[in-house]
């Protein structure tokens, strides 16, 4: 690098850039935080959501499948599974019950969680909040 | 080793090799299941399995900073540590507490593991990642102030470099940063937004500023170029790092429903991520040119060059591939992000940790200055069969994901994921073989630590 260029002038670009970049965040962070509840839809937030919320973390669903498009990459996207399912959380809640405990020879296969009827209305109700988040239309089609 | 507290550095490096092998024997369980969907079902399921394959990741990187900052700050301070014996401490407590996490996510099922540790009291687990029993996290936070009051009082003590100014920024930043995995709203939306304030600020945010410190201090040492040329390399890259890549958290803000701003502005800033890995391929291969001395630790000189090649690689070529938006909406959470992940956490810490180590370990064992030619020989081969099976598995994990896009989300008539998972198998046993080939060039690499022979003299 040229002499004329200093470490000083690098030093005060590092901070100088870090800080200003880090402030324009914070900013848009604070914009974020404004309209996410026209597209987050909270106000439908109920407690069985935040319920089926816990269930779905408690049980580390996020380890095989992606929600919204994030997690592991080994059983289907879930976040819009509410309407692949046509629009039934007794569909959904039928598939989990259903999970056979020893799996299904040679294939992928989902653990059987022994939720309860309560925990399982949940998952449904959190997974059915997910599917109306505005997600600027993704995925691109139903199958996630 | 000029200062005789650097030898803390030596059980955390040990450590992280250690947890290193856990880590790539999980990963072969888990290739193993993409194609053998009931291997070992129920004992480990896939999720446990992913979770010690992810969570060892971390825990050993964190262990191979930490060595690693105990290893230079001495020597960048000129004075010892301000405590060896907490630094002993920690690493117990750390090892322990890792240790138990790991044991408890295999031993019971992860919903018991939530409910012995008390999850309901303050919900954080179950998160990517973040898996960890809150009290794990608690204990993380307490190892992390530990350490950073060690480091931090004795860099007050002694002489201050930009290195270790820049390392113990970074470090700070990685504990602030942390913090943020206490926070979880029943508001998905919202715990993925700040969710990312940990994964994302860490790796494409203040793990960068580790990363250059750390890189910067070993090519010092093994070039001997002046420093002012190499500090002001730091503070460039740096930079670039945080402007391009604080904003540029806006491609993980695309599609969970954040305002779609976002896209225009993750694009922009994401696309620019690749300049400071580039900038650092240039400094590294430049350092190396204009080196005043020939230093006779050539594994550590390759590990050196091969760090910044591979991030790059990785972090930035393989970023960009899938960064703009209009991509994205294509291959989010597909193999593409997983072939991204591999090579770019492989090229940026993993080598960087393999880079220090190999620089410093013969050192720490009190060698003159290198191990012998032998074990430098067995060395290099276990990078050149580590790093050749990550390409590998990195384009074996590309294919897989151009056709999972293309026949779960192009074409015409989109397939349910589990039949394209079947008709892309054949890349996924490439990438189980590629695997074994990288299993190798580990226990080649850990066998070099045991080759003997006349150690090389300082020169």
């Amino acid at each position: 690098m040229s002499e004329k260029f200093t470490k000083s002038m690098a030093r005060n670009i590092f901070y100088g850039g870090g800080v200003f970049f880090f402030l324009l965040f914070l900013a848009l962070t604070f914009d974020t935080q404004r309209e996410l509840p026209k597209r987050d839809h909270r106000e439908n937030i109920t407690e069985k959501v935040a319920l089926g919320k816990r269930v779905w973390e408690q049980n580390d669903c996020i380890g095989c499948h992606t929600i919204l498009g994030e997690g592991a990459y080994f059983a289907p996207e879930l976040g819009n599974v509410y309407k692949r399912f046509g629009n039934s959380k007794e569909a959904i809640i039928a598939f989990i019950k259903s999970r056979p405990p020893q799996g299904i020879k040679g294939r992928r296969s989902m653990p059987q969680f022994n939720l309860s009827d309560e925990e399982l209305d949940a998952l449904a109700e959190f997974l059915k909040w997910t599917s109306e988040v505005n997600t600027a239309d993704w995925p691109p089609n139903i199958q996630g | 080793m000029q200062y005789s507290s650097q030898a803390v550095a030596k059980p955390y490096f040990i450590a992280a090799i250690a947890l290193f092998v856990g880590q790539i024997l999980f990963g072969l369980i888990m290739g193993l299941q993409y194609v053998w969907g009931d291997f070992l079902f129920p004992e480990i399921p896939f999720n446990v399995a992913r979770m010690v394959h992810t969570n060892l990741l971390i825990v050993w990187l964190l262990f191979g900073f930490m060595g690693a900052t105990y290893y230079l700050v001495p020597e960048e301070t000129e004075t010892e540590l301000a405590s060896p014996r907490l630094a002993l401490a920690l690493f117990w407590i750390f090892l322990v507490a890792g240790a138990l996490t790991i044991l408890g996510y295999l031993l019971v099922p992860y919903a018991r593991l939530a409910e012995i540790t008390g999850n309901s009291l303050l919900p954080t687990m179950g998160r990517e990642f973040l898996e960890q029993p809150t009290i794990t996290k608690i204990g993380i936070v307490i190892v992390a102030l530990g350490f950073l009051y060690n480091i931090t009082m004795t860099v007050l003590k002694g002489r201050k470099t930009v290195i270790s100014m820049v390392l113990l920024l970074g470090l700070w930043g990685l504990a602030v940063f942390f913090l943020f995995s206490f926070y979880n709203p029943d508001n998905l939306v919202l715990d993925k937004y700040y969710w990312w304030w940990v994964v994302h600020l860490w790796v494409e945010g203040v793990w960068e500023l580790i990363l250059g410190s750390i890189l910067a201090f070993v090519l010092i040492k093994i070039t001997g170029v002046d420093r002012e040329i190499i500090e002001k390399w730091l503070y460039v890259i740096i930079a670039m790092t945080l402007i391009t890549g604080i904003i540029g958290t806006g491609h993980h803000y695309y599609w969970i429903g954040t305002p779609e701003y976002w896209q225009w502005l993750g694009s922009v800033f994401s696309a620019m991520e690749p300049i400071p890995f580039f900038m650092m391929v240039i400094f590294a291969f430049n350092m190396v040119n204009q080196r005043r001395r020939e230093h006779p630790n050539k594994a550590a000189t390759l590990w050196a060059l091969g760090t910044p090649v591979m991030a790059f690689l990785g972090a930035g070529v393989w970023g960009f591939l899938h960064t703009l938006a209009p991509v994205n909406y294509y291959t989010h959470g597909t193999q593409i992000t997983a072939a991204h992940g591999h090579m770019a956490f492989y090229g940026a810490y993993v080598m960087l940790v393999l880079t220090i180590i190999s620089y410093a370990m013969p050192l720490l064992r009190g060698r003159a200055a290198a191990n012998s030619g032998k074990a430098q020989v067995a060395e290099m081969w276990g990078f050149w069969l580590m790093t050749v099976a990550m390409v590998f598995i990195t384009l074996f994990l590309t294919g897989a994901g151009i056709l999972q896009v293309w026949l779960q989300r192009v074409s015409e008539n989109p397939q349910p994921f589990m039949v394209v998972q079947e008709k892309i198998s054949l890349f996924y046993w490439m990438r189980e073989t590629a695997g074994l080939f990288f299993l190798a060039g580990l226990v080649v690499y850990i066998i070099s630590f045991f080759v003997g022979g006349k150690e090389e003299a300082a020169a």
